[in-house]
């Protein structure tokens, strides 16, 4: 594999650029391979990279129905953060955040890693209570956490509402310095890139129709480019779990939803940070070519649509513009959706499944980006080893059974209980 | 924008409506013994298939009343809509 450098680049100048190495191979599927990635998003190419660089597992293939990076991992909003109160979320996330840290060298490529910040506006005493609790659990689990007043967080975004007189007045916020945003793209590829220079296939428009068991044991998987046998499957299809699941006659605690997200006209730099509504769901970031990128809540109905819907729009931008006004002044440039396994409990499954070698990656909700590559490694441990890691140990599929739920927010699917 | 045709009341916008959720979901029989399994079922695990869905909504900023909607997942057509205690074939 070509190494982007500097010199490289430069070296390059000199033929027009067109000499550069594909950055991955595009492959037909294989007889067989030890272990078969379902999903070429984020999450199973991370998990792919992470079986040959730590396991050392490398006649593996990614099986994607449309093309890698199509799905989520190209249409959130690029939030990084592990400002998360149970221990569970906060040491899987805090050790993604050492992942992201790494990343742009780990891969060489440049995924734009910049920790600038998140701050959660709170807007009562009740909930200013709250933050102090949620950002002493973090600093008990080594994460970053500052409890800021009201003037201190003007001090930051004077550019928000700090009039006396509105519905939702800014009490003070949590802030989280190390998180930040990343380019989303650059993610998905700059795994791609690896885990091919490893010997990973990434197989593309290749649908998976149907599972090979027999006896209790996964042995295969049917797909729309032939059948593929396979010693060990892992499924990591976010919003289409489900599908998948009804393939395999499993019914599991997951829904699929349609979460959207927006970006303004480009403005000259004005947010430093990411910032978040803390009396609804709103969170705005500005892009470094100078777009406003918001999102916000569900649509609130099952959805498979991949585009949304406007009332929930309409009322995600009116939170946004209560909290900073001058966003109204901004031209919509474009909006989009992305379908979102939505858990019950609002946190994810990383298990071992009751088919011996199929394992299951899924209940990312609004929190997928930023897990990719902490949901890379500790999946290709579970596959690798056959056992959970214990960073997700709790995200097991039975807590539902046991009652081990992880209620960060208790939000779930159910979106009208914030 | 979907536009919800409520037994009660007629077509309506769906400003009017809050989701509920799979209709096909039935709580296990109150005078029976309950596997965890089944309750389980109940409480967490969807099919949330993608396609045809049968959903409850409620008629919030109208005649509230609970009514069940068929609808495609996928393109959000909405075939049919019945009273909640209507029996759906």
């Amino acid at each position: 594999m070509q190494k982007y450098s500097i010199f490289n680049l430069v070296k390059n100048a000199f033929s027009n650029h067109e000499n550069w190495d594909l950055a991955w191979k595009d492959p037909a599927p294989k007889e067989e391979y030890d272990v078969v990635i379902i999903g070429g998003g984020g999450h199973g190419l991370a998990t792919a990279y992470y079986l040959a660089r730590e396991h050392n597992i490398t006649n593996v293939a990614i099986i994607e129905k449309g093309w890698i990076g199509g799905g989520n991992v190209g249409r959130n909003t690029t939030i990084i953060r592990s400002n998360y109160m149970h221990d569970e979320n906060g040491l899987f996330s805090e050790f993604g955040m050492d992942l992201w840290r790494k990343m742009s060298q780990d891969l060489n490529y440049n995924v734009m890693f910049s920790p600038r910040g998140i701050i959660n506006l709170a807007h009562s005493d009740a909930q200013m209570n709250a933050y102090a609790r949620r950002g002493n659990s973090m600093r008990l689990n080594g994460i970053d956490a500052v409890l800021l007043n009201r003037e201190q967080v003007k001090e930051i975004i004077p550019m928000a509402d700090f009039s006396e007189n509105v519905r939702f007045p800014i009490f003070g916020g949590l802030m989280q310095p190390s998180a930040g945003t990343a380019r989303h793209d650059a993610v998905a590829w700059g795994y791609a890139r690896q885990a091919d220079s490893m010997g990973v296939d990434i197989i593309q428009n290749c649908e998976v129709i149907g599972f090979d068991v027999s006896a209790g044991k996964i042995k295969g998987i049917r797909t729309s480019r032939g059948n593929i046998k396979a010693k060990k499957v892992g499924i990591c299809v976010a919003g289409s779990t489900n599908i998948l699941a009804e393939k395999l006659n499993m019914t599991l605690p997951i829904e699929t939803h349609l979460l959207q997200a927006c970006v303004s006209e480009p403005v000259k730099p004005i947010l430093d940070n990411v910032v978040t509504f803390g009396a609804g769901h709103f969170y705005v970031s500005q892009s470094d070519k100078g777009e406003m990128v918001m999102g916000g809540d569900l649509d609130g109905y099952n959805s498979y649509a991949q585009r949304g819907n406007l009332p929930t729009l309409q009322h995600v931008l009116t939170e946004g513009i209560a909290m900073m006004p001058f966003l109204s002044k901004l031209k919509m440039l474009r909006t989009w959706g992305g379908i979102m396994d939505m858990s019950m409990d609002g946190s994810p499954i990383i298990d071992k499944t009751h088919i011996d070698g199929l394992y299951l990656n899924c209940g990312w909700c609004y929190g997928g980006f930023k897990a990719t590559p902490a949901s890379g490694w500790t999946f290709a441990h579970t596959i690798a080893q056959d056992r959970v890691h214990e960073l997700n140990a709790g995200y097991s599929l039975n807590r539902f059974s046991t009652g081990h739920l992880i209620d960060e927010k208790g939000l779930g699917t159910k979106t009208w209980i914030s | 924008m979907l536009y919800i045709n409520c037994p009660h009341c007629g077509m309506r916008s769906q400003n009017e409506f809050s989701y509920g959720g799979d209709a096909s979901v039935k709580r296990p029989e109150l005078n029976k013994e309950v596997s965890d399994q089944e309750w389980d079922n109940f409480v967490y695990n969807r099919k949330s298939l993608r396609g045809k869905h049968l959903e409850l909504w409620q008629h919030i900023s109208g005649c509230r009343q609970w009514i069940k909607v068929e609808r495609d997942t996928a393109t959000h057509e909405i075939f049919r809509t019945f009273k909640a205690d209507e029996e759906v074939a």
